[in-house]
């Protein structure tokens, strides 16, 4: 998911400075397009040196597991962890970077921690396997293998690397600047010994947004040299705000996203309000042109929430010859948002203290790989 | 049904076994086949299927040029002379179920070959590669003989390799050495496995046997794991005692006589030494309620039964979410759809039918989902609670017991 995004226009304040105005800035602290426009993917992909989700690679994922594609990885959208770890069968290990928040939203490490916790329980809330996920928090797991692990990484990357990457600057303070061997090590298993004692071998899949992707690059460049297999990743372009592709999904902006929190209220008046639309301005030009489905807000929801490819199929057909008004479409956004929305609120309400606890135990998983 | 080539090549592939096939027409005797691959550098084996006085049946498998006299095996293996003869034809169908001329140790995949004791040329082990008939007469098979040991562990076989052509003295100071090799017939449960092998060569005659096959030497837990495995509840008993057995002394061995009904090992009762080994994995442990939800008896009867029948591991599949809500989906489902068609016998439109359940499943079954992942997650965090209570309790107890 993206970023909660800074003020882009701070070029002086050290976080993505080095970048000119003039083009897209896509770190891990920020993200913004390049003149209010779209982000351009192309070369962002060209940039991080990553490839497209493509057909092959999917039908080869359809084959390996002998199910077919999540709905995200089939709409070459998103990708989805809960379906990676089913259909691959394999653990899931969740890093929770309350360290993180704590130094660049200036928190208090109390609050961060507290906010760590509420995040895991909406995270249990999806669905996640207990049996095969082990969820953790820096500053409760940092430490032993964890630790030499990081300052394994640490001592392959000089000062002048990490300023390049992630454009630290003299007046970051140094929990900045040392934090990247943090979010990196989650990808080797001897950081892991209760999971993973004995099996070094094990190759590990990070699925992200793309903004973490300079993370990972510094990963895949030190792990051969300190004797470990470089993670493999898929990462997800970003999701739209509800505004339109050029406007910013932000906290401070409630009605720039759709909130887990938000009541089936809240979220008619938001659909219908603030999602930007891409049908024309009068009922007769709709008819006439159709709505533009490149920009059209609804319809990109619908694609990453409405399971139901032929159901979606329809309506992009209908909507965009201009048989169907964009009222419509809303209306049917509305529906799936409420119905997700109230599943994860029932499902968040059944996660107690307790279940993050054993979540989070530094336990074995001994069913992990069945 | 007996095993195809195809499906024994699939084993030995699965086993990571290394063989070579070769084509030919089919050979009938080793002098056919030679012609076809005796050039090659392997060892050919000929395979003789012989039966004793006792219907009791063995394969004995040897190079080709090795002299095997009947009468002195027969005797080596305990049954006299004269004990063994070639067995009839129809028994290579019944019981190795291969064709004629194609007798092969690889037939004992077969379960009809249960019974049926090997006996392999130890001049096997010197060679490079053998040459055996997997079950067809059309293919010869090149495989090592540690392979087709690896092969005959597999299928719960102990390989013995004999010296064939030796002709040791058996007589009364010299028991036949074979006699292990003999099937026993029906596999006894002995009540404490010391020491299964009940002759052992005596050295100096250059036998090799290296273990024998049916009474293999196997510690008394290990078997309980075994008879486990099989939903078994071993159950060890003193066979030589007496106990009074009347009005006010009911048969103490009464709970170990079939009852007909197969029991579930939590109704296995108290015989009078009866070891339970804490096999939890075949105890229902799982709740029976959905919140606000009751699962239908028949749902729960299929889950004891899957968790009795499993061997793999009775926990997982009992907490394999996804199995679960499929099976809930299919009963009701098919209830659903056993309904829909009652009613619209007399409407046109058959088609509707099983879409509707389609639809209906689709729909359903992404909550079900969500919903059992819930339950799962809070059952395990119950679980983990009580076992993290458990253990802290009896760690501070040892502890304050130190003092």
């Amino acid at each position: 998911m993206a970023e909660e995004p800074k003020n882009g226009d701070a070029v002086g304040s050290g976080v993505g400075g080095r970048e000119a105005d003039e083009e897209q800035v896509v770190n891990p602290w920020e993200v913004t397009a390049k003149d209010g426009g779209k982000i351009d993917y192309d070369k962002l992909i060209e940039k991080f040196g990553c490839q497209r989700l493509e057909e092959p690679l999917v039908r080869r994922v359809e084959r390996l597991t002998g199910r077919p594609a999540h709905v995200f990885l089939r709409r070459g959208v998103f990708f989805a962890h809960r379906y990676l770890q089913d259909a691959f069968k394999v653990p899931l290990v969740i890093q929770l970077t309350d360290d993180e928040k704590c130094m660049w939203k200036n928190l208090t490490v109390e609050e961060s921690k507290r906010l760590a916790r509420e995040n895991a329980k909406d995270i249990i809330a999806c669905g996640f396997d207990i049996t095969r996920t082990f969820i953790f928090s820096d500053f409760n797991y940092v430490g032993s293998a964890f630790y030499e692990n990081m300052v394994k990484v640490a001592k392959c990357v000089t000062f002048n690397k990490v300023v390049g990457i992630f454009g630290f600057t003299n007046e970051d303070h140094i929990g900045k600047i040392s934090f990247p061997p943090v979010q990196a090590v989650p990808s080797f298993p001897s950081s892991f010994p209760h999971l993973f004692s004995g099996k070094d071998n094990l190759r590990c899949l990070i699925p992200c947004a793309i903004d973490q992707d300079p993370y990972f690059r510094m990963t895949r460049d030190v792990a051969p040299r300190i004797g470990y297999q470089k993670p493999a990743l898929i990462e997800s372009s970003f999701f739209p705000a509800l505004q339109g592709e050029t406007g910013k999904m932000s906290a401070s902006d409630p009605n720039s996203a759709i909130y887990v929190t938000d009541s089936s209220k809240d979220i008619k008046n938001k659909v219908n309000r603030y999602a930007f639309s891409g049908g024309q301005d009068s009922i007769e030009n709709h008819r006439k042109y159709g709505a533009n489905l490149e920009v059209d807000i609804p319809v990109k929801y619908l694609g990453f929430f409405l399971e139901d490819d032929v159901e979606l199929d329809h309506i992009r057909k209908e909507y965009g010859a201009g048989r169907m008004l964009t009222g419509e479409v809303k209306k049917r956004l509305i529906e799936v948002l409420s119905e997700l929305v109230e599943r994860h609120q029932r499902a968040r309400a059944a996660v107690t203290d307790e279940m993050v606890d054993a979540f989070m135990a530094v336990r074995p998983l001994p069913h992990m790989f069945s | 049904m007996g095993y195809t080539k195809d499906q024994l090549l699939a084993r030995l592939k699965e086993l990571q076994i290394d063989f070579v096939c070769y084509d030919h027409p089919a050979v009938l005797t080793v002098e056919a086949q030679a012609k076809y691959v005796g050039h090659l550098g392997g060892a050919l084996s000929k395979n003789l299927l012989l039966k004793d006085k006792k219907h009791r049946y063995y394969v004995v498998s040897a190079l080709a040029n090795t002299n095997i006299d009947l009468k002195v095996l027969s005797q080596r293996l305990g049954l006299g002379k004269g004990g063994l003869r070639m067995a009839a034809e129809e028994a290579l169908q019944e019981i190795l179920q291969v064709p004629l001329g194609c007798v092969t140790p690889l037939a004992l995949i077969n379960d009809s070959a249960r019974d049926v004791s090997l006996l392999l040329d130890q001049g096997f082990k010197s060679q490079q590669s053998c040459y055996f008939h997997p079950l067809t007469n059309e293919v010869t098979l090149s495989i090592s003989a540690s392979s087709l040991d690896k092969f005959l562990i597999s299928i719960g076989r102990q390989p013995s390799y004999v010296d064939l052509e030796a002709n040791p003295a058996v007589g009364k100071d010299n028991p036949p050495d074979l006699a292990s090799l003999a099937p026993s017939g029906v596999p006894t449960l002995p009540d404490k496995v010391e020491n299964a092998v009940t002759c052992i060569p005596t050295g100096n005659d250059g036998l090799t046997v290296k273990k024998p096959t049916k009474l293999a030497a196997i510690s008394a837990s290990s078997l309980d794991k075994f008879l486990i495995s099989i939903g078994r509840q071993p159950s060890y008993v003193d066979l030589e005692a007496n106990p009074a057995v009347g009005k006010d002394n009911p048969p103490d061995l009464a709970s170990l006589a079939p009852s007909g009904v197969p029991t579930l090992p939590d109704k296995v009762e108290n015989a009078v030494t009866c070891i339970p080994t804490g096999n939890d994995g075949l105890t229902v442990k799982k709740p029976t309620k959905l919140a606000g939800e009751a699962k239908s008896p028949a749902a729960l009867q299929k889950e004891k039964l899957q968790k009795v029948q499993s061997s793999i591991d009775p926990l997982a599949e009992a907490t394999n979410i996804e199995k679960l809500v499929k099976e809930i989906m299919d009963k009701t489902s098919t209830a659903f759809l056993n309904e829909v068609a009652e009613i619209t016998k007399n409407l046109n439109d058959p088609q509707i039918v099983p879409s509707v359940s389609d639809v209906v499943k689709r729909r359903v079954s992404s909550d079900l989902e969500h919903m059992m992942m819930s339950l799962k997650n809070a059952a395990y965090t119950q679980g983990f609670q009580a076992g993290f209570q458990a253990t802290l309790r009896s760690s501070l107890q040892s502890l304050s017991m130190q003092k």
